[in-house]
């Protein structure tokens, strides 16, 4: 067994009175890479936020190598933080810069590297995400799957164990999707980097995933490998799997009484 | 019944936003001073970003010089023009540059270079940071283990507060010379004689209480912004509706704080 490298226990997130995750147990192993499924609205962006400490479970703990985020102090934080990657669904790239500055920002901040040698790292990473002839553009000058390749570029500027990516191929072409699926394989095979992928692609969830879960309404209903996920019994994850618009999924929501809706009672 | 309570709830509801208000602000700029201490002492290559605090000030400040020299130029001659008549009633049209030079040192030379200085950075500043609070830019900074209130924060309470003492400085003298212009071209007065009554009735005290409260009100201009940006939710409509309570709540409380001031000094005898 690979060692653990990030735990979930026991994580509740109540909004208000809403609770959005439910008493969620996950363990990520080093180095593999782990495909968390979840329809909108099913908790999972929330999941990721938990797992790169930018916020606090109502209850419960993550645990990353051994130590709980919750009871580090603000510099142990931040260097857990120093040691993940996040891609934003967005890319989130700081529009005031320029791509090489939104790469770059993260090394001139933590490392005391000259700025030679931060020049060359940048163009490394950026090299690596295939975007060096756009290091000078700004980000409102790039498509969405440009923004995408940036982010993943600045989420590597400082060599991250793991990699968190929340929702890396929405609202991209079915082409732009799998370059991006094929740069998350290579980084997860090549370097050896933790993969953690919160989608509701199921083509790009087939092909980089070792590992599944499902997530529905704040709880794990299942999880597995693509094939065990494929032969699963359960009715709702099957729907959910296969994308048929019938079954409990959606049977449910038609619970709530349209007419008692249109009526007003 | 209603109308009975109606005014009491909207005083209750002013008063605990006016606390809540206050409350965040103060919170906000202990928090940038604890965070710029963290960042002067730590040894992990945390920075406190010179180069990003210079843009900063050059955004902020350098910008509105103009605008700030203009207004209170006219302010200085309508000051000017407004006293002479009245002045002269008395056989005192020579008091004329005194007036003014306290008038504009002590109060009109920081407050209005302070609302221009609300229009000019505090809204360009809450719309900024709002607008990456929507386009997730905060978090990014947050996961890339860049604090936002040392980044974003610091730079802009620090330059704000700097270049409104700077401003407030030419803002003042250009009162003064706004002043000098109608005194001289208007009234007839001795150039000579405006500027000796000028810097004779001036005393070190009405520099450094008009220089203090200009530092608070540039303080005060970003530490709103920035506070009022931060808390930008839904959208580009959050971010207009961050924008405007900005510029409101910042003149407001410009004018509640010079009041403030105002009364201690008059107490104290400054």
């Amino acid at each position: 067994m690979k060692p653990l490298a990030v735990e979930v226990r026991n994580v509740t997130k109540k909004f208000g009175a809403r609770t959005v995750l439910d008493g969620i147990n996950l363990d990520v192993y080093e180095g593999e890479s782990l495909v968390i499924l979840g329809g909108s609205g099913s908790g999972k962006s929330t999941l990721l936020r938990h797992m790169i400490g930018n916020i606090k479970p109502s209850a419960g703990e993550v645990v990353a190598w051994g130590k709980s985020l919750s009871e580090m102090s603000e510099d142990a934080l931040d260097e857990y933080r120093k040691s993940i990657g996040v891609l934003f669904q967005s890319g989130a790239l700081f529009n005031s810069m320029t791509v090489f500055d939104n790469v770059a920002l993260p090394m001139r901040e933590h490392t005391r590297s000259n700025e030679e040698t931060i020049r060359i790292q940048v163009l490394i990473k950026l090299e690596m995400v295939g975007l060096l002839e756009a290091a000078g553009r700004m980000p409102s000058e790039l498509s969405g799957g440009m923004k995408k390749r940036a982010g993943l570029a600045r989420a590597l500027a400082l060599d991250p164990k793991i990699l968190f990516y929340d929702e890396p191929s929405a609202g991209l072409d079915p082409v732009t999707s799998h370059e991006i699926d094929l740069l998350m394989m290579r980084l997860n095979k090549v370097l050896g980097v933790t993969s953690v992928v919160v989608t509701h692609e199921m083509d790009s969830a087939y092909r980089i995933a070792d590992r599944m879960v499902l997530l529905d309404r704040g709880k794990f209903i299942a999880s597995g490998t693509v094939k065990e996920m494929q032969s699963s019994p359960d009715p709702l994850v099957h729907q959910f799997i296969f994308g048929e618009a019938e079954g409990p999924l959606t049977e449910r929501r038609r619970e709530g009484s349209y007419v008692d809706e249109l009526l007003g009672n | 019944m209603n109308f009975l309570l109606r005014p009491i709830f909207i005083l209750t509801t002013g008063v605990t936003g006016f606390v809540a208000t206050t409350g965040a602000i103060t919170n906000l700029i202990l928090q940038s001073l604890t965070s710029s201490r963290r960042a002067l002492l730590s040894k992990q290559g945390r920075r406190l970003g010179w180069e990003n605090l210079w843009l900063q000030m050059v955004r902020v400040g350098v910008r509105s010089i103009p605008i700030v020299a203009l207004v209170l130029f006219c302010i200085g001659a309508i000051l000017a023009l407004q006293m002479a008549p009245v002045l002269s009633s008395f056989g005192q049209q020579v008091m004329v540059p005194d007036i003014i030079s306290i008038a504009i040192f002590r109060e009109l030379g920081p407050l209005v270079s302070a609302i221009v200085l609300t229009g000019f950075a505090g809204a360009s500043i809450a719309a900024e940071i709002g607008t990456m609070v929507v386009s997730e830019e905060i978090e990014a900074l947050e996961a890339h283990a860049i604090e936002p209130i040392r980044f974003l924060v610091v730079p802009r309470i620090f330059a704000t507060t700097v270049m409104m003492v700077c401003l407030a400085v030419v803002g003042s003298l250009a009162g003064i010379l706004g002043g000098l212009f109608v005194a001289v071209f208007a009234l007839k007065m001795n150039f000579q004689q405006y500027i000796t009554h000028t810097f004779d009735v001036l005393l070190a005290r009405d520099f450094i209480t008009g220089l203090v409260k200009a530092g608070v009100f540039g303080a005060i201009i970003s530490a709103l912004a920035c506070h009022l940006g931060l808390r930008v939710t839904g959208g580009a409509q959050g971010v207009g509706v961050a924008t405007t309570r900005t510029v409101v709540l910042t003149i407001v409380s410009l004018i509640a704080v010079d009041l403030l001031f105002t009364t201690v000094f008059y107490i104290v005898g400054w």
